[in-house]
């Protein structure tokens, strides 16, 4: 046995809440996120990943009483990001019970917050997100501000230049396939996952639990996160993780 | 009294929270303070930023002496980074470390990160691997042999006495993730993130004489 593919739930959180949209816009509520979290956790969750979409100043402080109160209860990974913009914000997070933070727009503005934030805090708790859409015949761009704003910015030249700045893993969104329920990107998954050194989670457009299988297989992703599939139990995460044993792939019991 | 030793590096409290978890009725302290890390029955050394900046947090807190004095006596317990600690020096940075283990740590190379199947590995090591506990152990106890932890490290430990290793992992080859000696136990991964094998680990910790 070695290393398990990770299956990763994902509460996109607005103002304390669980939320769920298509293509970042029409949020629906989708539960209480402690709830929610130790369901997950309970199922077999191999890490739980908690997105703030309001990032407001108001959602932020719900956030960080949230983050508490689910690690006083769950015991694995917390990874959280959402508005993360300086060192600052990550000491909070971190202190409030996240092991790892997500850095997104911020990134972009200030590309040296990575370097500083592993430095300071260690590679392995500081994740790149990355909102990618696609501009061209396998090519993909970057956008910013929850996927509000294009940059221009190729988003696999992207990975290459945050994993090389001390980024210790890469949660790459498919912004065509989110809320989609068509699957992954699976070439951008793989281009990404090929061209760093860094683990890769692959998110973005689970509709069915062999879209994770092929997260896995075909996109060359080291975890695979989703959302809607899990929130309205359509299917749970002990059901993922069969589907995935039956196709091969090492996964955590 | 156990003493999560705060040296000011940020997250402790999860640690803290497992422990609390697992032994409601034992006083869990969070302490920068030496005088109680000295009163503190048991210490636990975590730890998971990066290396250089470990090692100046802990001399500049102040209770490097006070480790050192646990770690000649008490069981102690340390996590992740608290386990590199312990060795002589870290690639990382370089830095050179508490030296209470004679060792080294070292990073993961690329070029040793390729499968048998040819699968390219990645670095950070992230995730749930399966622990082969090598040496019975009192703080293995009521934990399957091969159960899965929850790591998250570019480095790990190469003990010069390879008789202190009592748990490997593969990435893809063998490497130690946890170390014994007299009263001392440390992992590389993190039991307190590690659901139920972790706290049985911990709950181990809580109860042990620290003899071995």
């Amino acid at each position: 046995m070695s290393l398990a593919k990770r299956v990763i739930p994902c509460l996109d959180i607005a103002d304390g809440r669980v939320v769920k949209g298509v293509n970042f816009v029409d949020l629906k509520d989708a539960g209480d996120p402690v709830e929610t979290a130790r369901r997950y956790d309970a199922e077999g969750a191999d890490e739980i990943a908690f997105l703030d979409i309001r990032a407001s100043v108001e959602s932020r402080g719900l956030l960080y009483g949230m983050i508490e109160s689910v690690a006083d209860q769950v015991f694995i990974p917390l990874t959280v990001g959402g508005g993360v913009s300086t060192l600052g914000d990550i000491r909070a997070l971190l202190n409030a019970g996240a092991d790892k933070v997500s850095i997104n727009t911020a990134g972009i503005h200030d590309p040296t917050l990575f370097r500083a934030a592993s430095e300071y805090y260690g590679a392995q708790c500081i994740v790149a997100a990355i909102d990618a859409k696609k501009c061209a015949v396998d090519r993909w761009q970057v956008w910013i501000h929850g996927g509000r704003t294009p940059t221009g910015i190729d988003a696999i030249e992207w990975a290459c230049e945050v994993a090389a700045q001390g980024a210790g893993e890469i949660l790459l969104t498919s912004m065509d396939r989110d809320g989609a329920r068509r699957g992954f990107d699976l070439k951008l998954t793989r281009a990404v996952a090929d061209a760093v050194d860094v683990p890769v989670i692959a998110s973005g457009g689970v509709g069915s639990l062999s879209d994770l299988v092929d997260g896995i297989v075909e996109g060359g992703a080291d975890a695979v996160l989703a959302a809607s599939i899990f929130h309205y139990g359509e299917f749970t995460i002990g059901a993922a993780k069969a589907a995935m044993r039956v196709a091969g792939i090492e996964v955590r019991d | 009294m156990l003493a999560v030793v705060d040296y000011g590096m940020g997250n402790l409290r999860s640690v803290a929270k497992a422990l609390m978890h697992v032994a409601p009725d034992e006083r869990v302290v969070v302490t920068s303070d030496a005088a109680e890390i000295r009163a503190a029955s048991r210490v636990v050394l975590p730890g998971q930023s990066a290396m250089p900046e470990t090692m100046a947090g802990l001399l500049r807190s102040g209770l490097h002496d006070a480790v050192v004095e646990a770690l000649e006596a008490r069981p102690f317990l340390g996590v992740c980074l608290g386990l590199q600690m312990l060795f002589d020096d870290s690639e990382e940075g370089p830095t050179a470390c508490l030296a209470v283990l004679p060792g080294k740590v070292r990073r993961f190379r690329e070029a040793e990160l390729v499968t048998p199947a040819r699968e390219r590995l990645k670095i950070p090591h992230m995730g749930w691997n399966s622990v082969r506990q090598t040496v019975p152990h009192p703080l293995w106890a009521g934990i399957p042999g091969g159960s899965r932890f929850y790591f998250a490290h570019s480095y790990y430990p190469v003990p010069a006495d390879p008789a202190i290793t009592v748990g490997t992992a593969d990435y893809p080859s063998p490497f130690t993730c946890a170390i014994a000696r007299a009263n001392i136990f440390a992992v590389q991964f993190h039991p307190e993130k590690s659901q139920r094998a972790g706290l049985r680990l911990l709950a181990n910790f809580v109860t042990w004489d620290g003899r071995f």
